[in-house]
């Protein structure tokens, strides 16, 4: 991989990890409202894997959906936006953390039920195959998702129909307060997929490299020849489920965090450059300024943006 | 004019708005090699192949998931109910999805989806595959509810139905298949949220639709016998209800009757009687009544399923309370 | 308007002598004024311009309420015009001034409200209505109070109000009387006001007379005694004198009202009939045009319909002057209480043979006490001796009782 993309994929990993940052301190001065879920520590999955598709290729994912949107080249001053509950967010204040949406760059969406969205994403799958379309959709959900009923009638129905859908399984361990041994018959959430015959493997999530070399593999052959596939990316939130959610405590240690945060996919892959001399510790730190620099504008532009008007309350129910 | 079956109008409609736009889909169990569980989709997979027409394992959220997924990009989906009490399963999918992705995306996404299938009781087939939960759907903000009575209604309006971009519950019926009715040749559409009097009359308005359309104007040739002449309103279109229609009729007749299958509490008949309180209240000279299954799942026993359910006795008795008789 | 008297409480201004515009000096009449004891000039009390007169000849009006402003030519009295007019004008005296009428501030609906939702309708006066009913009731002008309810738990539904309609429709005014009104003066006003303090609430008084009843008795035996003999009796004589009588003093055919006295245009004379447990009125109707033969013959049916109870309602109602004879129970002389609404009622008394002087001499002559109770409000003194005159007149002078 060229030098100057790798550099935007710790451009990227930063401006995530300085966003959620921020996130976390607007939702404590009460900016941002009801429920918000940060993606730190997770950010290598959205990064390496989004990097791996075309503009045009599609995602969807769940609730914590700040990192795969901005990974997907959505306007940080949007999103913040669109979090305040501004007219200039992404959906005019109307969706939220949970739902941001940036159709035009082909983010479709975050969803709040768990497993909902699956459905959703076979059904672009089989929208996108049914007009002979050369895209994929990437699909990411979280362990917690894959015991409900949506997931199981998904893949069945992407595997049988061999829908150019990619389920991402963004394995953190933790879904909310439930450990993945308490949720799920088996820990190696990649075999699901033997119960549709369907192609899967495991990554390590918190290398940002390694999950866009996967991903740019199986996308490459779903292209050819439409047809799912199932990849489990190994990761760790270091934030709690949300922000209502203590970070330890409850169900985690402050040990086993700080001992996950050795491995902090931003660091690692800092080093990786550095290592490599693909990039220097000062432009390391440029690019987190730069990122630091960019979270602040969006803040301001949120700030400015104005309420949506009250009429604006029954826009968009139906046409 | 041409003689159909309910079942041939609703597969015209298909036939001709799939060949119309081919973004159009039919997807469900059993409608394509089985020609669709009750005949409606009969002939289609012949005529359009399995890429239009397409056969589902049971699997109604993972199903109707995908026709909301394939909406997100551009196509029109069909999406077919065996019974709608199935639709129980994809409730998730169409009230958190269908409904809610163009207002939740501040308008960046439209779901033109239509999920269609018979629902209300048949005969004898218990409680699981008898309810009617219309008002369930109506209930729901932003989705729309269309119940045809007849072929003709059933043609003109499931062609709307696929028209326009919003998700929309076409309820059909199962006893309502095989009736007969006049429909107009050609292309012809019927609007959606326009109520269509059936029956005029002076004395008390009778409001149905669906197979209940069918009872009431059976129990107005009964009342008629006696002097008493009811107006038949066929709503067509639960909602948006078509209130106009209805309140012009009461102010005429001083008196209504609302008569349908599904329960009494929160009933379909609750909404148009409140509504109907609220803007025509000095119109009436009695309460408004309703006829409704009674507050029990269905029973299988015929004898009781039929107790349970309106029946012509009821109806009738309910317009005599309104005369005071 | 001065109180010209002390016990004046409100004035009638007959006519205005003087326009608006008209230079006033001090002790001009300005207008004729009807007190409560007679008729005044109202005279300027200071020098000016009449501008402005607010109320009109023939209008009655409160003592104290201004009738008129008297001042300079370019004077500004559109504080005390204004003050008048907030004034409430039944009060005795300048009434307190009211607040001041706010318009009610524009509710706002919200803009969720959907528009043009007809709004509530007034709350209901107790009366269990449909909603129909009440407006058809409304429309046609048709009191609900008056309306019998068929619905459940007493409602009003539309078929009773079409009921009531029809009916109102349909029937005539059968048993009330026709009359005309007359509103009262003045003086009239005061002495129904002072009688009823005294005598509470109709103010009788008593006028006596006695009767020579000969003449009468004779042609009530010449006409039993004829081929074909007509039965007559005193009650029936007297019945028909009365019918002459109150002809010619209406004033004793009429009701007291508080609006006016009304003069009822028929004569309906309720003849007290004694029944073990009471009183009962039976109503000759329209003896103002029936002969002796025709009345005596209602009477006698009447009467025995009174007696075996079989008296319909319209026939013991409606009464405008009332008889009440107690002579058959040895009675000589009786005071009777009016019934109410009528003015007056006649107490007749036995027919006794009695020493009369006449041209000097001693006679024996059957004599009759007739006693008539009168309603002070309608009637006085004068006029009821009067009207005792006329009636021993007909009795005295019994030939004018067969005619037609």
């Amino acid at each position: 991989m060229a030098g100057e993309d790798q550099i935007a994929l710790y451009r990227q990993m930063v401006l995530i990890r300085r966003f959620e940052e921020k996130c976390a301190e607007m939702y404590a001065l009460a900016k941002i409202g009801g429920f918000c879920h940060l993606y730190i520590g997770e950010e290598a999955v959205a990064v390496g894997a989004i990097s791996a598709l075309e503009p045009d290729d599609y995602v969807i994912t769940a609730y914590r959906d700040h990192g795969h949107c901005l990974a997907k080249g959505a306007d940080p001053k949007r999103v913040m936006a669109e979090l305040f509950g501004r007219q200039g967010g992404l959906c005019k204040g109307k969706g939220g953390s949970m739902h941001l949406f940036d159709v035009e760059r082909r983010f479709m969406g975050g969803f709040a039920i768990v497993g909902t969205h699956i459905g959703l994403a076979t059904g672009i799958a089989f929208g996108l195959k049914y007009q002979h379309r050369p895209q994929v959709v990437l699909c990411f959900f979280g362990e917690g998702a894959v015991p409900t009923g949506i997931f199981h009638e998904s893949m069945n129905i992407a595997a049988l129909w061999k829908l150019p859908v990619l389920f991402i399984c963004e394995n953190n361990r933790y879904g909310m307060g439930t450990p993945v041994e308490r949720a799920s018959a088996i820990y190696d959430i990649a075999r699901t997929a033997l119960a549709y015959d369907m192609g899967h493997s495991t990554v390590d999530g918190m290398d940002v490299l390694a999950v866009r070399d996967a991903v740019i593999r199986v996308v490459r052959d779903m292209r050819n020849d439409p047809h799912p596939y199932f990849l489990e990316a190994r990761t760790y939130r270091y934030m709690g489920h949300s922000m209502s959610d203590p970070a330890h405590g409850h169900y985690r240690t402050k040990e086993e965090i700080d001992e996950q945060k050795k491995r902090d996919p931003i660091h690692v892959f800092g080093r990786h450059l550095t290592d490599r001399r693909v990039a220097t510790a000062e432009r390391l730190l440029q690019l987190d300024q730069e990122a630091q620099r960019r979270v602040q504008e969006a803040i301001e532009f949120a700030d400015a943006s104005p309420p949506a008007p009250p009429e604006e309350l029954f826009a968009d129910v139906a046409s | 004019m041409t003689e159909l079956l309910y079942r041939e109008a609703l597969n015209q409609a298909l036939r001709e708005e799939m060949r119309r736009d081919d973004r159009i889909f039919l997807m469900g169990e059993e409608v394509g090699f089985y020609d669709g569980a009750f005949k409606v989709s009969k002939g289609l997979l012949k005529e359009f192949g399995t890429g239009r027409v397409i056969d589902t394992p049971i699997t109604e959220a993972g199903f109707t998931g995908v026709g909301i997924g394939a909406a997100m990009v551009g196509l029109r989906p069909v999406i077919e109910m065996m019974t709608f009490n199935f639709a129980i399963l994809a409730l998730d999918q169409i009230v958190n999805n269908a409904v809610k992705i163009r207002y939740m995306s501040g308008g960046q996404l439209a779901i033109p989806i239509v999920i269609r299938g018979p629902g209300g009781p048949s005969r004898q087939l218990a409680a699981q595959h008898s309810q009617s939960l219309e008002s369930l759907f109506c209930h729901i903000a932003g989705l729309s509810v269309i119940a045809p009575a007849t072929p003709r209604d059933a043609k003109g309006l499931l062609k709307s139905a696929i028209r326009q971009d919003n998700p929309v519950i076409f309820i059909e019926g199962q006893e309502l298949y095989s009736i007969k009715g006049e429909v107009p040749d050609g292309d012809y559409t019927i609007p959606i949220g326009r109520a269509e009097i059936k029956r005029e009359g002076a004395d008390v308005t009778v409001i149905a639709w669906s197979k209940m359309l069918l009872m009431a104007l059976r129990c107005a040739d009964r009342l008629s016998d006696e002097g008493v002449h009811a107006e038949v309103i066929d709503l067509r279109t639960l909602k948006p209800l078509d209130l106009p229609t209805l309140i012009a009729s009461v102010r005429k007749t001083g008196r209504a009757v609302i008569v349908e299958e599904g329960w009494e509490f929160c009933g379909v008949g609750a909404q148009i009687a409140t509504e109907l309180n609220h803007d025509a209240f000095d119109a009436f000279d009695a309460p408004i009544e309703r006829v409704t299954c009674f507050e029990v799942p269905t029973p299988y026993a015929k004898h009781l399923e039929q107790l349970a359910l309106p029946t012509e006795t009821r109806v009738i008795e309910a317009v005599k309370r309104t005369l005071y008789r | 308007m001065p109180k010209l008297t002390d016990t004046m409480t409100e004035g009638v201004v007959i006519k205005w002598h003087k326009h608006e515009g008209d230079r006033i000096e001090s002790g001009d009449a300005l207008a004729e004024i009807e007190t409560d004891k007679a008729v005044m000039d109202l005279e300027a009390f200071g020098a000016g311009t009449l501008r402005k007169i607010l109320v009109p000849d023939q209008s009655t009006v409160p003592a104290g309420q201004l009738i008129a402003v008297i001042a300079a030519p370019d004077e500004d009295i559109a504080p005390l015009l204004a003050e008048a007019g907030a004034a409430s004008p039944a009060a005795a005296r300048p009434a307190p001034k009211p607040p001041a009428a706010t318009p009610t501030a524009p509710s706002t609906s919200p803009a969720a409200k959907p528009p043009g939702r007809p709004t509530a309708p007034p709350p209901s006066s107790g009366i269990k209505t449909s909603p129909l009913a009440r407006r058809m009731a409304e429309e046609a002008g048709l009191d609900l109070a008056t309306v019998t309810p068929t619905g459940p738990g007493g409602r009003i539904i539309k078929e009773d109000v079409e009921q009531a309609l029809t009916a109102k429709r349909a029937a005539p005014k059968v048993s009330e009387p026709v009359y005309e009104v007359r509103p009262l003066s003045q003086i009239r006003k005061t002495i129904a006001r002072k009688m009823t303090q005294s005598k509470a609430p109709v103010p009788h008084f008593y006028v006596t007379n006695e009767i020579d009843m000969e003449r009468a008795l004779t042609v009530k035996a010449e006409l039993a005694d004829r081929e074909q003999p007509i039965k007559v009796t005193v009650t029936d004589l007297i019945i028909r004198a009365l019918a002459v009588a109150l002809t010619r003093f209406p004033q004793f055919n009429a009701s007291f009202q508080d609006e006016g006295i009304r003069y009822h245009q028929s004569i309906h004379i309720g003849v007290a009939v004694g029944l073990d447990e009471g009183l009962i009125v039976p109503v000759l109707r329209d003896c103002q045009s029936k002969g002796l033969i025709q009345l005596a013959e209602e009477a006698r049916l009447l009467f025995e319909r009174a007696k075996s109870r079989r008296l319909q309602p319209d026939e013991y109602t409606g009464a405008t002057f009332s008889l009440s004879n107690l002579g058959m129970e040895d009675v000589e002389q009786f005071s009777a209480i009016i019934t109410p609404p009528e003015a007056a009622v006649l107490a007749v008394g036995k027919i006794t043979q009695a020493p009369v002087v006449e041209n000097g001499r001693v006679a024996v002559r059957r004599r009759m006490m007739t006693t008539l109770s009168c309603d002070h409000r309608v009637v006085d003194g004068l006029q009821a001796a009067k009207f005792l005159q006329a009636l021993k007149h007909e009795l005295e002078e019994p030939t004018g009782l067969l005619l037609p």
